[in-house]
């Protein structure tokens, strides 16, 4: 699957995206969250505060219980700034 | 008959003046046509550049769900959206909307609701740097939010 990181975390986390195997007991984006916090101190702090943090499940908005199940993409990012 | 939207992300500026022209072309229906361009501003003299990022896919995808969402709203005869991302710097145009319609009131209201809903939905993020302090991403703000909920208690603004 392949996980994206845009803005402030992608600078945190080192990269912008990484294509991962996901084991099969992360159920929602929240325990995917979790989960990739473990890889590295950059993603910790990147994935830290998700009050602060938005996601896309196949570029779609979605909330922190959408199921992982299925998605090609699921990216990361802090609140959109355009405009 | 609703319109069919036009929507680009580019790095390349854009001018106003030919897309207003372009959206009413060879059209005797429409009677209004409002545009709103965003432009890059330095309030304290000290912004360099501002850099945007954004989800190449995403982006294109959300504006252009936007822009069906206000065709749906109300009764455009067009709709074009630019944004432009990469290094722009204070004075640049940002972002351009443009809604044409047969009266004067959907063409205003679309044009406000789209640029709401823009702000707080579209995968953009902008950067600052400064001349003389720490520059730094740019923080969404809270009354983005509240003007984006105003379209959500009706579809229409309430005066």
């Amino acid at each position: 699957m392949l996980i994206l990181y845009f803005a402030s975390l992608r600078e945190r986390v080192g990269y912008g995206e990484e294509t991962l195997d996901v084991p099969t007991d992360i159920v929602t984006i929240a325990d995917l969250a979790r989960w990739l916090s473990t890889r590295s101190e950059g993603h910790s702090e990147a994935l830290a505060n998700t009050a602060a943090i938005r996601v896309a499940r196949d570029q779609v908005h979605v909330d922190f219980d959408a199921p992982v199940e299925g998605a090609r993409e699921i990216a990361f990012f802090p609140p959109v700034t355009g405009g | 008959m609703a319109a069919t939207p036009s929507v680009s992300v580019q790095a390349e500026a854009f001018d106003t003046g030919a897309e207003v022209a372009a959206l009413a072309a060879g059209r005797t229906d429409i009677g209004a046509v409002v545009s709103f361009t965003g432009l890059v501003r330095d309030l304290t003299g000290d912004l360099e550049a501002m850099t945007l990022e954004h989800y190449p896919g995403m982006t294109e995808r959300e504006l252009t769900a936007i822009a069906e969402d206000a065709c749906k709203r109300w009764p455009l005869d067009g709709v074009r959206v630019i944004h432009r991302h990469g290094r722009l710097t204070p004075g640049d145009p940002i972002v351009l909307v443009v809604t044409a319609s047969a009266h004067r009131r959907a063409a205003f209201e679309a044009a406000d609701f789209l640029m709401d809903y823009l702000k707080t939905r579209a995968p953009f993020w902008k950067k600052e740097s400064h001349r003389n302090t720490a520059g730094g991403w740019v923080e969404a703000k809270a009354e983005d939010d509240t003007d984006a909920a105003r379209w959500e208690k009706g579809k229409k603004v309430q005066k």
